[in-house]
């Protein structure tokens, strides 16, 4: 009876780090279609959506039929109740790189070229190691490497700001490349976006192998 | 997560006075050394699940809360159980208002091969009540608190043998009722019954732990988990964990426990 159960949670797993690793070739395509000018990559992007979203479904339901044919507790209930929202994280940093495909599609490789798109890959070179540290420590149970998430995370917040400073006044200096700083600002976003969805994905990671709750800082609040 | 090796339980209010303190009891069956050095708090009107896998001791510490043990050839008892702070095995304790206060059901109903009425008048009377408007008023009063009233009102006189095995049990509680416990131990209640009888059971087991102390010893942890407020967790004839039923099933602190909860063994 274990045995099989533990296939079960096994194959679970294995369907999470897949999509973790599409979404973080997704991030890297991404960028590469803004650094290279090349839409044919974006194109790459929105065909490998296509699987993230179906694994999503099959994720929720593999979790689902899980907890209410096996009843699972302890530590296999905090498994399956973390892999449910780590899917959840999943589909939408796999949202997030399609976020800047589309703006690079149909707004950005139309315009002329700024320079100053090369902010862009600081910011995202953070987003992906955070989301591939949080998948490592998932499926290594690793507590130190989900905290060392929560502390890139610090510093894409801090980038995030820097970025977002330097092109509002680079749209004063420039008025006529506008439109492509106002969608290095949205890309930057993004970015910062798949930093917080790998975030939750760390903070998963502790209440799974701990069964402590570390988010908004909660248990340091408790009277 | 590091597997303790104390023997004893905390449950989570600890500053409540607990209805049922079992300290250091150590109970051996000729040389069997059954229980050992268990220490277990029961608060009053909560339900207590006592779990683990079969020979771990569960029933036995169940059974020292009302010295059913003492029928048993050969044990022998170290340690104290205090129930309201009193400790039941001394000497100059009266077994048999031990035993009405502290009632017990078992895996299958045993109601007597008498009508239903005399069942449950069966325990005020050998505790002297003869007086029929009383009488009838207690087994009224009893068939009601385990929803049995309704239905059987009007069978009064039939033969509780010929009941359900789910109202036999709801007979064998209110035959407990009528006596006006204040603890009631039940060993594997629903084992006999089916699924929508067990719902039954444990829901008039959570109705009733508003004015009893209940300690239920089950091996369906899903059970244990929808009815208990606290479980404690036996191995071996040790306490191994005992704590909120809640942060058991979701969190436990030792290993074992952890094991046989998540059906890695027992």
């Amino acid at each position: 009876m274990q045995r099989h159960f533990e296939e079960n949670l096994n194959a679970l797993k294995e369907k999470i780090i897949r999509m973790g690793s599409l979404a973080e070739e997704m991030i890297q395509k991404s960028v590469r279609a803004l650094m290279e000018r090349n839409p044919s990559i974006t194109q790459d992007v929105f065909d490998m959506e296509r699987e993230v979203n179906l694994l999503h479904v099959e994720v929720d339901d593999r979790c689902v039929k899980l907890l209410a044919l096996t009843q699972p507790m302890a530590v296999d209930l905090r498994l399956i109740a973390a892999a449910m929202k780590i899917n959840t994280d999943l589909e939408r940093i796999a949202d997030q790189a399609v976020n800047v495909c589309q703006t690079c599609y149909y707004h950005l490789l139309k315009e002329t070229p700024v320079p100053q798109a090369n902010i862009i890959p600081r910011m995202a070179e953070i987003s992906q190691s955070m989301l591939k540290n949080s998948l490592d420590a998932f499926s290594k149970k690793d507590i130190e490497l989900a905290k060392k998430v929560l502390l890139q995370d610090e510093e894409e917040d801090r980038l995030k700001a820097e970025t977002l400073s330097e092109l509002i006044e680079l749209i004063k200096r420039e008025p006529d490349h506008s439109k492509q700083f106002v969608d290095l600002i949205l890309i930057a976003k993004n970015m910062e976006r798949i930093s917080d969805h790998a975030t939750n994905i760390a903070e998963d990671v502790i209440f799974m192998v701990l069964g402590v709750d570390i988010r908004h800082h909660i248990e340091e609040k408790r009277p | 997560m590091a597997a303790t090796s104390v023997h004893q339980g905390n449950p989570p209010a600890a500053l409540e006075t607990p209805k049922i303190a079992v300290q250091d009891l150590n109970l051996w069956y000729g040389s069997f050394h059954a229980l050992k050095n268990v220490r277990v708090d029961v608060l009053p009107r909560k339900i207590t699940a006592f779990i683990g896998p079969s020979g771990c001791g569960k029933s036995t510490v169940l059974r020292t809360f009302n010295r059913m043990n003492d029928l048993i050839k050969g044990v022998r008892v170290t340690g104290k159980v205090l129930i309201d702070d009193h400790n039941i095995y001394e000497e100059d304790t009266d077994l048999i208002r031990l035993r009405k206060r502290v009632g017990m059901v078992f895996q299958r109903p045993n109601p007597f091969p008498i009508s239903v009425f005399e069942n449950v008048a069966y325990g005020p009377r050998i505790h002297g009540e003869t007086r029929r408007r009383r009488l009838e008023e207690l087994v009224e009063k009893s068939l009601r608190a385990t929803a049995l009233w309704d239905d059987l009102k009007d069978r009064l006189s039939t033969p509780a043998l010929g009941l359900s095995p789910e109202q036999q049990q709801r007979l064998c509680l209110s035959r407990l009722l009528a006596v006006e416990p204040d603890v009631l131990l039940m060993d594997e209640p629903c084992s006999a019954l089916d699924p929508i009888a067990t719902a039954r059971i444990e829901e008039l087991a959570v109705e009733l732990s508003k004015d009893f102390t209940i300690v239920i010893v089950t091996h369906n942890m899903q059970q244990a988990a929808r009815i208990s407020h606290v479980t404690a967790f036996f191995l071996l004839g040790e306490l191994l964990e005992c704590g909120e039923t809640s942060q058991i099933f979701t969190n436990p602190k030792n290993e074992k426990t952890e094991q046989y909860i998540t059906g890695r063994f027992g």
